[in-house]
């Protein structure tokens, strides 16, 4: 056996797929800055990063360089960041509780964002301190705490979280439709439902910066988590006697999953259908360990919502279309092909 | 590697279970749990192996209270072949098995050739070595539950529990799963349905009746028509065969249940 030598073609491979998962990202983020209304060319769009990145003083058109960057660039990024952010919990809530339905909003967090967001931009809660944004990032935390400390309650098990995620998700819900419906303005009411579809309109940079940390923050701790998602495979006891910390690893990478989707819909609103449709598409081209599905289902939703944002941008000409229109669209049919398709066995229901 | 239970207790709705337990599984031995069905076997299976905390009495394997130790230490002393553990996961067979390397693996260490090995080793050992590529949801009952075997022997453990592992298989494969668990080189606890089983293939048999241990010895001295009669409400005579274990017949209830 020469052990070294496959040690070390394996470790090339490695390095291999990286730098491509890396490259093929890029390239997304650059498309995406490359693509929109204003017809801009390549090399404007190549000389401008260049000229951020690098400083390499390139000569530029200056409004050509600040929709480059400050508004296409920025918001391919944080594409990207919400893409990966929704995937790698999708795949984690998915795992950990046996569940091929759960998606990061079964724990009432863009319920709970919603209505923060409409206390703010309605009630004018906080008084005009709080931006939206603040206003659905408490909204959603505050939601998931009450879902949580409801699933502890009924029981701590999967079902325990998904009926108290249910029931969180309801009330909150409610409570944002009596307040547009009892406070709101017609325009108003428009504009809480466009960002309620997701919109990636007002992203800048300050978005960006704190999107970036959190998503990187979570795929690693989620990560250190792999092998321990593996060990769910079989369930709680089945993980359990393989050694796994049962409650430890649900509590971690639950409160990691919420704090990522909770960040992501307070920059970009509720984006459906990544959460639940990605990491099964991630599933089907890498299968199930989740040291390769994790970044393969972060590098897939990302690549997938940068694509989205752009068919958001450019499909009617002259408007923005909300990007959870596109993603559900594309979402809702690639649902039912999982659903069609789902091993039989799955989801546990007795013949 | 000695597993011992002492006055083990465990209630449900303040219904006891298990109630007062008391047993030691010796190195290398295979001890048969059986009872009638709600006699507490799972229970105190799932306390044997850290599952379920007793609500008194403890588990100590080798004199340390199993509580006390750090949950990846003990998953690498005792495995666990639970009795119907399903996955909606595409998974292969060998990489049910792989599971099994978990306890051994940091967080971030890659597995190297000594796992692979292992893994190898496991699913020869239950004669899954040309079905490692095959998809879990395409095996029958009896090679999943091959497969789980082979998961836990992966873990290399000293102590494997398996909670009616026979369950839903036929005859042959009954036979075949419980020749292999009893070949191999691990103290076996199992929890067993079919006395004749237990008969045949353990060393020792501990015999449950509504949560309490009622008897504990060799086959032969436990498993006697009085008791049988006494604790499964069936009448039997033992029939002596060449290896001096006995064989189990049953009669038929003498007069049919009646309605209502």
């Amino acid at each position: 056996m020469n052990l070294a030598r496959s040690r070390a073609m394996a470790g090339a491979r490695l390095l291999g797929v990286v730098a491509l998962s890396v490259a093929l990202l890029g390239a997304t983020v650059i498309f995406g800055a490359t693509i929109g209304e204003t017809q801009i060319p390549f090399h404007t769009v190549a000389a401008t990063i260049t000229n951020h990145l690098f400083g390499a003083g390139y000569p530029v058109d200056t409004i050509d360089a600040g929709i480059v960057w400050n508004y296409r660039l920025a918001r391919a990024v944080v594409a990207a960041a919400c893409g990966a952010a929704l995937a790698v919990s999708g795949v984690v809530l998915q795992s950990l509780l046996r569940n091929a339905l759960a998606d990061p909003y079964l724990l009432g967090i863009s319920a709970g964002a919603s209505s923060g967001a409409v206390s703010v931009a309605i009630l004018g809660l906080g008084g005009g301190l709080l931006t939206l944004s603040a206003g659905a990032l408490c909204g959603a935390l505050l939601a998931f705490s009450l879902v949580a400390l409801l699933a502890v309650l009924a029981g701590r098990g999967p079902t325990a979280i998904i009926l108290a995620g249910i029931a969180g998700s309801q009330l909150f819900n409610a409570l944002t439709s009596f307040v547009v419906t009892k406070s709101a303005s017609a325009d108003e009411a428009r504009g809480i439902m466009f960002w309620l579809l997701g919109n990636l309109s007002g992203v800048r940079w300050p978005d960006a910066w704190m999107a970036m940390p959190i998503v990187g923050l979570g795929l690693a701790v989620c990560l250190l988590h792999a092998r321990s998602l593996d060990a769910f495979a079989f369930g709680t006891d089945a993980a359990a006697a393989l050694g796994v910390p049962v409650r430890r690893v649900q509590a971690t990478l639950i409160a990691i999953t919420a704090l990522m989707t909770a960040v992501m819909v307070s920059i970009v609103g509720s984006i459906g259908f990544v959460g639940l449709v990605i990491p099964h598409a991630a599933k089907l081209i890498v299968g199930v360990r989740h040291v390769v599905l994790l970044p393969a289902a972060a590098l897939v939703g990302a690549v997938f919502l940068i694509g989205a944002d752009v068919v958001s941008r450019t499909i009617i000409a002259g408007q923005v279309l909300p990007i959870g229109v596109i993603t559900a669209l594309v979402g809702a049919p690639a649902f039912a092909l999982i659903l069609v398709h789902r091993p039989s066995g799955a989801g546990g229901t007795a013949r | 590697m000695t597993l011992t239970a002492a006055n083990l207790v465990r209630r449900a709705n303040g219904r006891p279970l298990v109630d007062g337990v008391s047993l030691t599984a010796e190195p290398g031995e295979c001890l048969a749990i059986v009872g009638p069905n709600g006699s507490g076997k799972t229970t105190l299976i799932s306390m044997f192996a850290g599952l379920r905390l007793p609500h008194a009495g403890r588990v100590t394997l080798n004199g340390t209270p199993l509580h006390r130790l750090d949950r990846r230490s003990v998953a690498r002393q005792i495995a666990l072949v639970e009795q119907h553990a399903e996955t909606g996961e595409r998974l292969s067979v060998r990489e049910v098995v792989d599971l099994g390397r978990i306890p051994h693996l940091g967080p971030l260490s890659p597995r190297g050739a000594r796992d692979e090995a292992v893994v190898d080793r496991a699913l020869v050992a239950v004669g899954m070595a040309d079905m490692a590529g095959r998809s879990w949801h395409s095996l029958s009952g009896g090679e999943r539950q091959r497969a789980h075997i082979a998961r836990a022997l992966a873990q290399e453990p000293q102590i494997l529990i398996l909670d009616e592992p026979t369950n839903h298989l036929d005859i042959e494969h009954q036979l075949a799963i419980l020749a292999l668990v009893t070949a191999l080189d691990a103290t076996i606890i199992v929890a067993l349905h079919d006395l004749n089983h237990a008969a045949m293939f353990a060393d020792r048999v501990a015999v449950m009746e509504r949560g309490r241990l009622v008897a504990i010895g060799r086959p032969a001295d436990v498993l006697t028509a009085e008791r049988i009669s006494a604790v499964f409400k069936v009448q039997a005579t033992i029939e002596p065969t060449e290896t001096g274990r006995g064989f189990i017949r049953f009669t038929a209830p003498s007069r049919p249940a009646t309605w209502g």
